[in-house]
């Protein structure tokens, strides 16, 4: 071959391979892709297994399709009528029976469920399963203790079929906490095989596959790259899932997320900026559906023990000075639900989380500030998380702007995403905006985590106050014993003394954000906020 | 020629270690504790000290520093803990994809470029001479994030032509069997040319952007390179002889203004390679630059690690590989070697 012809040959290819081509080129491609549910979303798990050390939060998204528990959640109506789950009502998913006694809960198992190999789900893998998640530490250790679940003595294989969990004490959480994503049943045999001295649990096997008896299974990962599940057609959780095959792709780029989107190629995805969800709600192309997070709230944080926000009128002063609305507006593009400005006659309810009645006042703020003695005010740092800048850096920045009426000068601190729990940890930052949000929906279990005195990593205030702890622990009790006058009181009086005290400043609660194609049908808002294929449609 | 490449290598082996240690040391020098990273936003403090232990972050760093050359001596590059996969494996499976787009990129580029230099160096002073410099200026002030989004933008948002930045494949055809690890090798070993053909188009805009960024470089130095060969005596000579321009500037003038041009796209390769990260990123590339600031963005030290040795020795064996290139174009370098 001469060179011109080869020349002339090689850019025919490329012009071939430029021009449009046909979206399908056989029939079996086309059932594939209307059987394929494409989701493309910014990050992709590390783990499949959400007992393995530092699995990230996309690995849960895996574990959650990939894994039976033993009970599940209903769903019901939620805002905007779409299914939200149902905090108080419970399903079985591997259990078909669920018996509560005064100190234990007695499940029996389904008779016909199977593990993906194929072998039967029994007791010993439940008992071997939740063994598991209390002694492998790290997070689903600290998950199941938020449930008073701690020792393997606590979980009994009566027989083949039945399995027992022993209260360790009296906990309205706990059964909650076994409908989590962490106490998922796991193929004790089949994991036992691929462990070693030096790795018990099997961890560096199930980080690679999944070995469950849930509705899908991963038949191929590429860690940064994708993840491919197809359906189990034997699952016996609930009713056999319309998708087939699930392929979830890593794109980093939310501009094109967008475009995947807009040109019909991707059928979901979240992770997208405010402004872009904004757009596409407008345009109507696409079904985008905008939900609160289950017990979550974007706050402002002070460090309650140095000066001088040790101070609480000064602390009062920074809640009348920050500029919600604006906030509303121009960070979060309304998609968020207010959490300041409450009426001054509104009573305070038994819910969580729920507005304050601080507004942006900066008369008051300058008055409250002069009384604490910072009449020409003070000098700080505000320092966010840049992992989640696109929120975090335009709100500190309207916050360091209407702080500076005040003279108070702030300088704005980033810090990267690996570096930010630990200078959570320290709880040294004076000022800071953050984000929390519990799995389980109870007010006492947020303000156990963020302002009971035994300081917890997430009472990032340090704050510590004998009558919040008094009615916090009081609450818990009356929870467990059912006592609700009782609970009402202590609920309504540690909101009261949250609001009064402000060592943290409630500004929003966040919206999860999901964006669809309109024959996309059947998605479930879930307290751990990822997707649920199991439910979900593409006509 | 044996000789000088035993020698090369022997050379090289210092700087290697010297590489190792600062990495080493300087991964641990970030800012940022990955235990606390990896431990969850739910972690307590005991958990954080759990997972500290089981990643041996708690042993004192000369032991850490032990551990780690006698992993790397067995190969073992350590795991990533980002995407939990070995590093070793995972730089092997993403070199190629970054490998297939630089080189596509600079091949695309060198096309372009080569003619536009030459051309502009033979007229200076003419439209084609300012067509050149327009169009490098321009090439290398784009940042390659925002040609490599109004790529997409253009070809595929608005016009369609181009398939969706999703990868190396449309996310409908399997990957062929790995060979070489060029996705367009392999499937035309396959003979799948359903597969060749995705390929092929997913490549065209990513290592378009590439091409764009790299034009300038290459060639403003085929313009200067040649603009100096085309000024000297021996060409002056070969003009007087009456030869035709044709030959007075492909045989005579090009091959002497190669030397400067081969270094320089060594050069570019070599930048290229390491710094595609805001393509990849675009494209959704599966590429070993989006692997390695990912890995640092979580202060994840093995990739970070295995991908700094493995550019190091990437540029020993490519300097290398110029240094023989250089003998064959001219055969005065040879008796230096």
């Amino acid at each position: 071959m001469k060179r011109r012809d080869f020349l002339k040959s090689v850019t025919g290819v490329a012009a071939g391979a430029f021009v449009p081509a046909p979206a399908i080129w056989s029939a079996a491609k086309a059932d594939a892709r209307s059987e394929t549910l494409l989701i493309v979303s910014e990050g992709g798990p590390n783990n499949l297994d959400i007992h393995g050390v530092g699995t990230n939060v996309p690995g849960y998204e895996v574990s959650w399709n990939c894994y039976d528990r033993l009970i599940s959640h209903e769903m019901k109506s939620g805002p905007g009528g779409v299914p939200y789950y149902d905090r108080d009502k419970f399903k079985g998913e591997l259990a078909e029976d669920m018996n509560v006694g005064d100190m234990s809960v007695t499940f029996k198992l389904k008779k016909n469920a199977k593990f993906h190999d194929g072998t039967p789900v029994a007791a010993k893998d439940v008992k071997w399963s939740l063994d598991r998640a209390v002694s492998v530490g790290g997070f689903p250790t600290f998950q199941m203790s938020a449930g008073s679940l701690t020792k393997p003595e606590q979980f009994v294989v009566v027989d083949d079929n039945t399995v027992r969990v022993d209260f360790a004490k009296k906990d309205r959480l706990t059964i909650p906490d076994l409908a989590v994503i962490v106490p998922c049943v796991v193929n004790s045999e089949l994991v036992k095989k691929n462990a070693s001295e030096k790795d018990p649990w099997g961890l560096e096997y199930t980080k690679q596959q999944t070995a469950g008896s849930g509705a899908y299974k991963v038949t191929k990962w590429t860690a940064g790259t994708e993840v491919v599940m197809e359906r189990n057609d034997e699952w016996v959780g609930g009713p056999l899932p319309k998708i087939k095959r699930v392929i979830w792709r890593m794109v980093p780029q939310a501009g094109n997320r967008r475009a995947l989107l807009e040109r019909g190629d991707a059928d979901i995805s979240y992770e997208l900026p405010f402004k872009d969800f904004q757009e596409m709600k407008a345009s109507g192309k696409l079904d985008v559906v905008s939900l609160p997070f289950s017990n979550g709230i974007q706050y402002i944080g002070m460090n309650v023990i140095k000066p001088p926000f040790d101070n609480p009128k000064v602390r009062q002063a920074m809640a009348h000075a920050i500029p919600y609305q604006k906030i509303m507006d121009a960070v979060l593009f309304g998609l968020a639900n207010p959490m300041f400005g409450a009426a001054t006659d509104r009573p305070t309810e038994v819910a969580w989380p729920q507005p304050t009645k601080y507004s942006t006042d900066m008369a008051k703020a300058k008055a409250l500030l002069t009384e604490a003695g910072y009449a020409d005010g003070f000098e700080t740092t505000i320092s966010f998380d840049l992992n989640f800048a696109g929120v975090n850096e335009p709100l500190c920045v309207l916050v360091q702007e209407s702080l500076a009426q005040l003279g108070i000068k702030t300088t704005i601190n980033k810090v990267p995403g690996a570096n930010w729990r630990t200078e959570l940890n320290k709880k040294e930052m004076p000022l800071y905006t953050n984000v929390f949000s519990g799995w389980l929906d109870y007010p006492e279990y947020f303000f156990y985590w963020c302002y009971h005195g035994n300081n917890s990593v997430f009472n990032t205030m340090s704050y510590k106050s004998p009558d919040m702890d008094k009615l916090i622990d009081s609450a818990r009790v009356a929870a467990a014993a059912g006592d609700k006058a009782t609970y009402d009181t202590d609920v309504k009086g540690f909101v009261d003394l949250a609001f009064a005290d402000v060592p943290r400043i409630p500004l929003y609660q966040p919206f999860v954000n999901v964006a669809m194609q309109k024959n996309i049908s059947g998605y479930q808002y879930w307290f751990h906020r990822r997707l649920d294929y199991r439910a979900l449609v593409k006509a | 020629m044996l000789t000088m490449i035993g020698k090369r290598l022997m050379f090289a082996i210092p700087s290697l270690i010297g590489v190792v240690i600062v990495t080493f040391l300087l991964t641990r020098a970030l800012p940022g504790d990955p235990a606390a990273y990896f431990a969850g936003p739910a972690a307590t403090k005991e958990a954080v000290e759990q997972i500290r232990k089981k990643l041996g972050f708690d042993k004192p760093l000369i032991e850490q520093f032990f551990r780690y050359t006698a992993d790397l001596a067995h190969g073992d590059f350590g795991n990533s803990l980002t995407t939990g996969q070995p590093v070793a494996a995972e730089i092997r499976n993403r070199l190629p994809a970054s490998a297939e787009l630089t080189l596509l990129g600079l091949l695309v580029s060198i096309v372009i470029a080569l003619p536009l230099g030459v051309l502009a160096a033979t007229r200076p002073g003419s439209w084609i001479d300012h067509l050149c410099r327009v169009t490098t200026t321009a090439g290398v002030s784009l940042p390659v994030f925002f040609t490599g989004l109004v790529l997409v933008y253009i070809f595929y948002f608005r016009l369609g032509w181009s398939p969706a930045p999703l990868g190396r494949l449309d996310v409908f055809y399997s990957a062929p069997p790995t060979v070489t690890g060029f996705y367009l090798i392999d499937t035309l070993i396959a003979r799948d040319l359903e597969a060749f053909r995705s390929a092929l188009s997913q490549l065209i805009l990513p290592s378009l952007t590439l091409a764009i960024f790299s034009l300038a470089p290459i060639a403003r130095m085929t313009r200067a390179s040649m603009l100096a060969v085309l000024a000297s005596d021996f060409v002056r000579t070969a003009r007087a002889s009456g030869l035709s321009p044709g030959t007075v500037i492909v045989t005579y003038a090009f091959r002497n203004a190669m030397l400067p041009v081969i270094t320089t796209l060594s050069m570019v390769f070599s930048f290229l390679l390491g710094a595609n990260v805001l393509v990849e990123k675009v494209f959704a590339w599966p590429g070993i630059g989006s692997y390695a600031v990912e890995a640092l963005i979580s202060s994840d030290f093995a990739p970070v690690q295995g991908f700094v040795l493995t550019m190091a020795v990437m540029y020993v064996l490519l300097n290398l590989m110029i240094d023989i290139l250089y003998g064959v174009i001219d055969p005065r370098m040879r008796l230096e070697g």
